[in-house]
């Protein structure tokens, strides 16, 4: 047998029980036997929303799937069947492995013939006797599955460390020495009881199980030990604040004594740190069985939270612990009330205000990373705790000596980050500062709109350790690569992360990778930044990470060439000749009710509100979830909860008190097509040329009957037809405030605020969007529909912008910018990328033919930005460069800018 | 004397092994008609019989024969049975599913004598037949109705119990390796392993090659450039999905020219306890449907993973000829075989 040194199960992904896994949460909500609402479901036959609740599991971040059909009512088999082949299709829930869990041999059976990858079967045992345990185990090796062993024998259920460990041996022994199992497919439940049930023999269950997992792990090598947690504290069922701590407890002491896996619900677990110590004592009094009254002792306390609940028996009493435990308290919690107050007395204690912050602040902070780092915290709680630690540090700044010449540097690592040039957008920059600096990290924050030179020179100046780039706008893909190359031809070596909305590993991979010998990587979100950091920078590390960072993305390149040659492109010429087919003999285009410019001042910001589409807003706090379902679920539901209440109490504060203002500008246009262009007229003299509109077409080669779009197809192609182009902002006047929550350090105010005001600016470009659907256009002015239509896109005609899918070209801006004169009208300037200022703004057309639909314009060849390039009067370069993501070539100019 | 088995595994720890080429391609050459399909028995079968290709190994075993000197002559250390849809499972479009057993015991017949006529020519190169087994024209973990995606055409029972029957016709021919190949559906590749450790059991063969067993190599598809299987595993799932049985080889063939199928081969090379096998189609089909990348050219590729020793068996697949055979065997004689963990085990220990 060839040797295995991991557990390693498989869904479409692998799951290796490598040494850095410290736990591996098996999701349960798929049990019939545990969820009443699951059980429902598939007594009802409702499969859809079954599998929703598989899918909640796997978000919510469940690694194995335990699946159990065990129901009286139901024909276990062929729910298991019929469940697990619905999985199957479901690559999302399919990803991770399944367990199939189930009392009757015959469902595992079915189970077993239905899983591609590698499960769990879930459980079998020495109950009915040796035989038929080893027939069990043979079948299942023959599968291929790993397989849970219940401490279970002939006489019953183990209850003893002594029977724990004599029953897990003996099935040990069996399974490797006349099985042939391989050892670290083996994964033993040895029984979670209940405890403090005020029975005598229950008093040792939670210490046994401990001991014998020890037991287990020193003594059968190989093997895994899993259980079902919440039994533990079956005894205080109704009182969730003592059950929360006693698992959380109980999962934390059962961890450290070598559990490898288990059923944990996520919404039932308190973080162990948090459990008030006192709680605490009492609980791992009865876990341990350290006295004889503890089981009095925790009932006692018991009362005392069940009837206030633990929020007010618990809440004030940390303001009696030692100082340094006060302030961590408040950065975990995110409690501004008292800093002030502890970080005044930890200077007097420590008398240098430094040590303060590299004392009890750093270490609080290190708590809260840690705890972000495994899960245990939300972003938007890790902000909060920023704006705690830097309420302290700018109390203790009037404290600090003066710098002196030569004196020590912090030993802090350092961190730049900056937004690149032509880029304003800074929310995620931000979000990202905010995590690395909860992580012990120096960061230099340069702002927005940072030229290459000024991140070299800043970055050498201050001797940093890595240097983040961030942007949100395609053109900034460029400007990054620039930065790279010029980093390479001044010799740095500093590590570069790379992250922002429109960056990639793909285009990290294939763009900026190659131009700089440093190492390069690619950040998908904030909390990935921390390890990454981590890695990239020190020294044990950092050489095997850099090789192996730079393998990895010479495999990508090399993949994404296969790819391209795979890539099937028609040409420009064959592309044009199959456009949308629109039946034009019986169509009249609708004259606007209002031709020419309209502008909107002063936008009602109560309309607005109805107007927000919440789901985006969540998943910049990276909270993954559809609004308003993400407020119930399981695992961030508490926090998107609190997330929106703030955003409520803000937006309330921004209406009344108006803190930002919000205008938009539109024009209605006659316009006569000609190819893939648009010429638009002065609708006072239709003799005038107002502007030429440019729009590029899908190249990809299409099935029958599938159009190659471009959205000049939504043009009528002889006659005269009408276009209309537009720029809403609700980003003016924010400044004041938001130089309010910088001075006062409060980044979760601020990246709140921000927020807030991008939903509103897309939801002021909704909302006009409407008003000229029904009145100034008046080509719907029967429609009716409700936010959630609208986020659906349920209406006729579209409204693209420049920059995304369907017209990825930015700058077409320019020409919007200057028919609308947009600085004079409403107040938005255009930066040399075309990013608009300020950032919360949105710009576009309107057209308005039914059959307009929203696409993605996919890759093109160069005979089409040849002429591009031409009708815009550019260079090719200047086209290849403003196209660059969309170029199914790589083109001659950038060849050459790579081998330099 | 030694037995095959031990000969093989004297003769992968030693060399790269050659495995031979498409089997489809050279059939095209000789322009074949309805009535090179049919034996005497067949010759009123109601379904139009031309195109099943297995069927060959009954009515024209000439042929077949013929293709199998061809590769042995190019170098081939292992040749594959004609069996890619000898499953009944796989006749059935043909209703011919009574001759499944049929089909792959003259199969392996026919390979074991011409490759015994090469051994005996030069002992020193021992030659081998591997039983082909494909992957059936029916997926068990894919739906193919949209719009009922809980339904599956064809059971793991079924699968199971048509892999069995092949097994025992392979076997019973002679063939020394069972090759489950071209695995687009690893619940599929589960089913021919569980059908193949049942037919072991029942023959009280054990499953180890080491204690005896028969070889058992596994080769699976990646369909595209996404990295993943059609069922949608990436490489290294399907690489712990099979795991459970001691196989003689994990690999890939198939779908990808060798260029392409290099970073997945090297997932492979990485973490798979197994010796490690490829055959790539001749390059990328062409707008028709053709394979024409040249031997030399799919040779300069496969030089690549060579060098970096990712590979202990090489062979070629759709489009690939007795030419590409030859010029990959002449250009995998320059080079080590990989090493499987446990072999680089015993060196530490014995230095």
């Amino acid at each position: 047998m060839p040797k295995q040194d991991y557990l390693k199960l498989s869904g479409l992904e692998p799951l290796v029980f490598s040494p850095n896994i410290n736990f591996v949460n098996v999701g349960e909500r798929t049990n019939v036997t545990g969820s009443k609402k699951f059980a429902r479901l598939i007594l009802n036959g409702e499969y859809d929303e079954a599998l929703e609740v598989a899918l909640d599991q796997v978000r919510g971040g469940a690694q194995i799937l335990d699946v159990c059909m065990d129901e009286g009512m139901l024909d276990g088999e062929a729910a298991m069947v019929k469940f697990l082949n619905l999985i199957a299709s479901e690559p999302e829930i399919s990803r991770i492995p399944i367990m199939i869990d189930s009392s009757k041999w015959s469902i595992i059976l079915a189970g077993l013939k239905c899983v591609q990858g590698k499960g769990i079967v879930n459980s079998i045992s020495l109950k009915n006797g040796e035989e038929e345990f080893i027939q069990q185990a043979k079948t299942i090796k023959k599968f291929g599955a790993a397989v849970v062993v219940m401490a279970f024998d002939e006489d019953g259920q183990a209850d003893t460390f002594e029977r724990r460990i004599e029953i897990c041996e003996r099935s040990y022994r069996i399974l490797v020495d006349r099985v042939k199992f391989n050892p670290q497919d083996i994964i033993f439940d040895p029984n979670i009881f209940p405890v403090a049930t005020g029975m005598e023999e229950h008093r040792k269950n939670a210490l046994d199980f401990f001991l014998a997992t020890k037991w287990i792990k020193e003594n059968l090598p190989g093997a895994k030990v899993s259980g079902g947690v919440s039994n533990v504290s079956f005894s205080f069922r109704g009182n969730n604040p003592v059950r929360e701590a006693m698992h959380a407890a109980f999962l934390y002491q059962a961890i450290h004594h070598g559990m490898d896996l288990g059923i944990v619900n996520p919404t039932m677990l308190e973080v162990y740190d948090d459990i008030p110590k006192d709680l605490l004592q009492r609980v791992e009094d009865v876990l341990f069985d350290r006295r004889s009254d503890a089981t009095e002792r925790l009932l006692d306390f018991a009362e005392t939270v069940k009837s206030s609940g633990k929020k007010e028996a618990v809440n004030e009493a940390w303001r009696s612990d030692p100082v340094g435990k006060r302030i961590e308290h408040a950065l975990v919690k995110g409690i501004l009330d008292y800093i002030v107050e502890d970080t005044e007395a930890a200077r007097q204690e420590l008398v240098n205000p430094l040590k303060v912050i590299e004392g009890p602040l750093m270490d609080g902070m290190n708590v809260v990373g840690d705890l972000f780092g495994e899960g245990k915290m939300f972003l938007p709680q890790v902000v909060k705790s920023a704006r705690v630690m830097k309420k302290a540090v700018a109390y203790l700044e009037p404290f600090m000596p003066l710098p002196e010449e030569g004196q020590e540097e912090s030993s802090l690592k350092k961190i730049l980050l900056a937004t690149v040039k032509g880029d304003v957008h800074d929310i995620g920059k931000n979000i990202v500062g905010v995590v690395l600096a909860c992580n012990s990290y120096q960061i230099i924050d340069l702002g927005v709109m940072v030229d290459a030179q000024k991140i070299i020179d800043e970055a050498v100046k201050n001797k940093v350790d890595i240097i983040g780039l961030s942007g949100l706008i395609t053109p900034s893909l460029d400007e990054m690569v620039n930065v790279a190359s010029e980093m390479e031809r001044q010799g740095l070596k500093i590590p570069l992360l790379i992250g922002g909305a429109t960056t990639s590993r793909i285009h990290t991979a294939v763009k900026i990778d190659p131009v700089y010998s440093g190492t390069v990587v690619h950040v998908t979100d904030a909390s990935k930044s921390v390890p990454i950091a981590g890695e990239a920078i020190s020294e044990e590390t950092k050489e095997a990470y850099h090789r192996q960072i730079k393998e990895t993305y010479r495999q990508l390149r090399e993949e994404h060439e296969a790819k391209q040659s795979v890539k099937q492109l028609i040409s420009y010429e064959e592309a044009k000749a199959n456009p949308v087919a629109i039946d034009w003999t019986d169509y009249e285009p609708v004259k606007p009710k209002v031709l020419g410019k309209t502008v909107l001042e002063d936008l009602d910001l109560s309309i607005l509100r109805k107007y927000i589409d919440w789901t985006p807003f969540f998943s910049t706090w990276m909270l993954s979830g559809r609004f308003p379902k993400i407020l119930e679920d399981p695992v961030v539901g508490s926090e998107a909860k609190k997330l929106y209440a703030d955003a409520q109490a803000m937006l309330d504060q921004i209406i009344a008190e108006k803190w930002l203002s919000a205008k938009a500008v539109f024009s209605l246009l006659p316009v006569k097509r000609v190819g893939d262009d648009a010429t638009a007229f002065d609708p006072e003299n239709e003799n005038l040329t107002l502007g030429q509109f440019h729009f590029l077409r899908q190249q990809g080669k299409k099935g029958r009957g599938v159009p190659n779009r471009s959205l000049a197809d939504y043009l009528y192609p002889e006659k005269q037809d009408y276009l209309g182009c537009f720029a809403v902002t609700a980003g003016l006047g924010m400044e004041s405030k938001l130089a309010e929550f910088q001075e006062a350090g409060d980044d979760y105010n601020d990246i709140l605020f921000k927020a807030l005001a991008d939903r509103l600016a897309e939801a002021a470009a909704e909302y006009v969007h409407e008003l000229v659907r029904k009145d100034y256009w008046g080509y719907a002015d029967e429609e009716h529909l409700d936010n959630d239509s609208l986020i659906r896109e349920e209406y006729l005609g579209i409204r693209p912008a420049p920059g995304y899918p369907a017209c990825p070209e930015h700058s077409e801006k320019e020409t919007i910018s200057r028919l609308l004169d947009l600085e004079r009208s409403i107040g938005i300037t255009l930066t040399s990328s075309y990013a608009m200022y300020p950032t919360s703004s949105v710009s576009g057309f309107y057209f308005a033919h039914p059959d307009s639909k929203y696409f993605g314009l996919g890759k093109i060849a160069e005979d089409q930005v040849k002429s591009y390039a031409e009708r815009k009067g550019i260079t090719q370069e200047q086209a290849e460069r403003l196209l660059s993501p969309n170029l199914a070539y790589t083109p001659s100019t950038l060849l050459v800018n790579q081998t330099v | 004397m030694q037995n095959r088995t031990e000969l093989l595994l004297q003769a992968i720890k030693n060399r790269i092994l050659i495995l031979d080429g498409a089997m489809g391609t050279m059939i095209q050459r000789y322009k074949l008609e309805e009535s090179d399909f049919r034996t005497p028995e067949l010759a009123n079968h109601p379904k139009a019989l031309k195109g099943n290709n297995d069927l060959l190994s009954l009515s024209r075993p000439d042929i077949i024969k013929a293709i199998h000197a061809e590769y042995l002559e190019a170098g081939a250390d292992i040749i594959e049975t004609n069996t890619f849809s000898g499953t009944s499972i796989a006749q059935e479009d043909y209703q011919l599913s009574h001759l499944a057993y049929e089909i792959n015991l003259q199969s392996a017949k026919l390979a074991r004598e011409v490759a015994e006529e090469f051994t005996k020519k030069n002992p020193d190169k021992p030659r081998f037949v591997a039983g082909a087994m494909g992957p059936t024209n029916r997926t068990a973990s894919i739906s193919p109705d949209v719009n009922d995606p809980g339904y599956r055409a064809i059971t793991f029972d079924q699968l199971a119990e048509a892999y069995a029957e092949q097994v025992r016709g392979l076997l019973d021919g002679g063939a020394d390796i069972l090759l489950v190949e071209t695995i687009f559906d690893t619940l599929n590749a589960k089913a021919a392993l569980y059908a193949i450790q049942d037919v072991l059991e029942e023959r009280g063969i054990p499953l180890d090659p080491k204690e005896g067993g028969i070889p058992i190599m596994i080769s699976g598809t990646i369909t595209d450039a996404s990295g993943r299987t059609l069922s949608g595993q990436t490489t290294e799932a399907f690489l712990i999905s099979i795991s459970h049985v001691p196989l003689l080889s994990v690999g890939l063939n198939c779908a990808l020219g060798a260029k392409e199928l290099r970073p997945y081969l090297k997932v492979l090379s990485q973490k798979a306890p197994f010796y490690v096998s490829a055959y790539p189609n001749a390059g990328l089909p062409n707008e028709f449907g053709a394979y024409d990348q040249g031997a030399e050219e799919m040779a300069s590729q496969v030089g690549e993973f060579l060098q970096e020793g990712m590979l202990n068996i090489l062979g070629g697949c759709c489009g690939t000829t007795p030419d590409h055979i030859r010029a990959m065997a002449t250009l995998a004689a320059k080079y080590q075989p990989r090493k499987v963990e446990e072999e680089l085990e015993e060196e530490e220990n014995n230095a």
